[in-house]
């Protein structure tokens, strides 16, 4: 069970003009593991929806036709099982075992039946912990392991993988993969979107490429594929194996301290820390999730107030305020400082489109009209987000809203830019486009500070590392 | 955090129950009591919820903890009936400047912030003693709650906690991008307001996230559900209703033969 056929399907949602997905001719037989690529926007999460019977008719518009096992998806939904990206909303219950019963209770298997299968599955995914344990106490990667255990538990002839690991630092993403090598039988077919090529290759035999304007772009094994077509793959935004980026590191020596952290601290989520940051300089922060990376990214950029120690700005950052701390001065004034980029873009935004999203911080630090059309002009087109001006902003791709919360904090002109993970979930092109765009602003003597579990980023960027130790 | 989680310990006899029982026993106990506008009915219902704490293994610091917005409150009222209640008959007990406190009027306000606990003291006690799941699990075995509803909205309360963490990010959010409200009252008023709006629109895209996920577990599906945890009703639970309503209806007994019973209606 779980042989997928479409036929010439297209699905367009209600109310949008494009489809989001077009002219996909595929077969994939019981059994194999199929790795689905394609630029941001090429429709991957849409098809997976499809596949699932999770698009209701009435939701869109339908072209040609998708079969499982010779079925509408909408009515051979015990035959197929999806996991998504974020850890935090497809958990149900409030305690491990619950979760995994919940699907079971669901498709009404017999009481007797389901606490062994519970047991079977959570074996199966290596969950380290007993059924009592409460969800909101597993990490994202222990998380993604119990909703893949949820999901095996009903024995699906088809496995859909949406993005599983996006969300987890890299020791989460090592489980949840290893959990799917395992735990995933010989003769249920596996469908699975990942931007990370390499670290997926392992589990799958064949690549499948979404072309972006319709139809399947290649199709074959991996190897085949990207010899094919590596090239225009890697520039169409997908991590194609093998190809390095090459490095951006600062071709001078760093300039003055903008910012200095003395025994700063915030009991218990970041022990004491001492760090400079300095202009014309990209420090990376490391270390494991539960290290206070994120406080420690709050507590440099002013937002949160020190439990311990202090942070102290320079006059070549603050002027006069430099004698106070970051944390008291006024948003606006923290604003023109020091710029933060939030793990979560949606956090940021505050207003209805792109381009009042872009004039709100030079507006609120007291530019004239005339500057705050030439600094939005200026950031639209350098981020690519001209043709995007009139959008709102919470119906961007994810890529997007990463190029937006990055632009609103440089559209301040921030001497110092702090970034919370800034490369998360991104395709490739938006990847080296921060890259860039973060080494222009140090080669012209911004300070940078990224707080990522991204080694690759850290390699092409970081003039200079901290690493944080779990408490 | 906002806390959801029972406090008691869970072996003690009465938190061991059925949580529909302890409901109903609870509802019962309540709506015998509010028959009355007398202070002396209410504060035997007290001094009985006091003395079966024990039983349902919830200790009194703990239980002063959970109920302190609730005796401020009550405070509050005691306060303001005092000083300001239109109805001043009976013997003066003080008489100071404006303040003039009579029998009548002290009679009036314990009565009404007495009746308040004596109503309010079951309902933290059935959720301080009762885990979420088993209650949408009892509410669907055992008073036939539609699973949709029942789990449904123990699915959304999960996610309660997950609220304050984001209202904290959305207002550390602004600040970064330039925007505070300083020392004007309107300003904050409008930044509150939109703070609110940002967090309701990401609680209705996670809440749909997850109704999606459920989805594509099954939920709701047409298929008839089975149930991996039992919720049993025995006789032990039925009795604790009974209880429940005896003693609601001995405390109404005192106050009728004292002569103290004004009945709410009439």
């Amino acid at each position: 069970m779980g042989a997928v056929q479409l036929r010439g399907f297209g699905w367009r949602h209600a109310g949008r003009r494009g489809w989001a997905v077009r002219g996909v001719d595929l077969r994939v037989e019981v059994g194999e593991r199929v790795l689905l690529l394609g630029a941001s926007g090429a429709g991957k999460s849409t098809l997976l929806a499809a596949l699932a019977g999770l698009l209701p008719e009435d939701s869109g518009e339908q072209e040609g036709t998708v079969e499982i096992d010779g079925l509408d998806p909408r009515k051979a939904r015990e035959r197929v099982g999806i996991v998504f990206q974020d850890p935090e909303t497809q958990l149900v219950m409030a305690r491990c075992g619950d979760d995994v019963a919940f699907g079971l209770e669901n498709r009404g298997v017999p009481a007797e039946e389901i606490w062994p299968r519970v047991d079977e599955a959570l074996r199966r995914v290596g969950f380290p912990y007993d059924r009592d344990r409460p969800t909101a106490a597993l990490s994202g990667g222990e998380q993604q392991r119990l909703a893949l255990a949820g999901t095996l538990a009903l024995r699906p002839g088809l496995l859909l993988l949406d993005e599983p690991t996006a969300n987890l630092d890299p020791a989460g993403a090592t489980l949840v993969r290893q959990a799917v090598a395992d735990a995933v039988d010989a003769d249920t077919t596996l469908i699975l979107v990942e931007h990370r090529v390499a670290e997926a290759l392992p589990l799958v035999d064949r690549v499948v490429v979404l072309e972006p304007g319709g139809g399947v772009r290649a199709d074959g094994p991996p190897d085949a594929v990207f010899a094919a077509h590596g090239d225009a793959l890697a520039a169409a935004g997908v991590w194609v194996p093998g190809r390095t980026v090459p490095p951006r590191h600062a071709t001078t020596p760093p300039g003055e301290v903008l910012l200095t952290a003395d025994r700063l601290g915030l009991p218990p989520r970041l022990a004491p820390t001492d760090l400079r940051v300095r202009a014309g300089e990209a420090l990376a922060v490391l270390g494991p999730n539960g290290a206070g990376k994120s406080t420690l990214a709050l507590l440099l950029g002013g937002l949160l107030r020190p439990g311990a120690g202090t942070v102290a700005a320079t006059p070549a950052l603050a002027g006069r305020d430099a004698r106070t701390p970051p944390h008291r001065w006024r948003a606006p004034a923290l604003a023109g400082r020091i710029g933060s980029v939030f793990q979560d873009p949606e956090h940021q935004f505050v207003t209805g489109t792109v381009r009042d999203e872009l004039a709100l911080g030079p507006r609120r630090t007291g530019q004239s009209e005339a500057a705050v059309t030439a600094t939005v002009d200026t950031l639209l087109e350098r981020l690519r987000l001209d043709r995007l001006a009139g959008a709102n902003p919470y119906t961007l791709s994810g890529g997007e809203a990463r190029r937006l919360s990055v632009a609103t904090a440089l559209a301040t002109a921030p001497r110092l830019l702090i970034c919370d993970e800034p490369t998360f979930g991104q395709d490739r092109r938006t990847w080296l486009e921060l890259v860039d765009l973060l080494a222009d602003l140090r080669d012209a003597g911004h300070g940078v500070v990224a707080v990522t579990h991204d080694a690759d980023f850290v390699a092409a960027l970081a003039d200079r590392t901290i690493t944080l130790e779990r408490r | 955090m906002i806390s959801v989680e029972p406090v008691a310990a869970p072996g003690a006899p009465l938190a061991r129950r059925n949580p529909v029982a302890k409901l109903a026993a609870a509802l019962v106990f309540t709506l015998i009591l509010v028959a009355t506008l007398d202070p002396v009915a209410p504060a035997i219902a007290i001094a009985i919820e006091l003395a079966v704490l024990p039983l349902f293994g919830v200790r009194y610091s703990v239980l002063a903890r959970r109920a302190w917005p609730l005796l401020a409150g009550a405070g509050g009222i005691l306060v303001t009936l005092v000083l300001f209640a239109a109805d001043r008959s009976g013997r003066v007990l003080v008489e100071a400047g404006p303040v003039l406190v009579t029998e009548g009027v002290l009679d009036t306000a314990l009565g009404l912030v007495l009746r308040m606990l004596a109503v309010a003291l079951p309902g933290i006690l059935v959720f301080a003693t009762t885990d979420p799941t088993d209650l949408a699990d009892a509410l669907i075995q055992n008073a036939k709650a539609p699973a949709r509803f029942a789990i449904g909205a123990l699915a959304a309360f999960r996610l309660v906690p997950l609220l304050e963490e984001e209202w904290r990010m959305i207002s550390m959010a602004r600040r970064a991008r330039g925007v505070d409200a300083g020392r004007n009252p309107i300003a904050k008023l409008r930044l509150f307001g939109s703070t609110a709006f940002a967090l309701l629109v990401g609680a209705i895209r996670r809440g749909t996230r997850l109704a999606v996920a459920m989805d594509a577990r099954g939920f709701d599906a047409g298929t008839p559900r089975t149930v991996a945890r039992r919720q049993r009703f025995t006789r032990a639970d039925g009795l604790l209703v009974v209880a429940a309503g005896a003693l609601a209806a001995a405390a109404l007994t005192v106050s009728v033969v004292l002569g103290t019973f004004r009945p709410l209606i009439g």
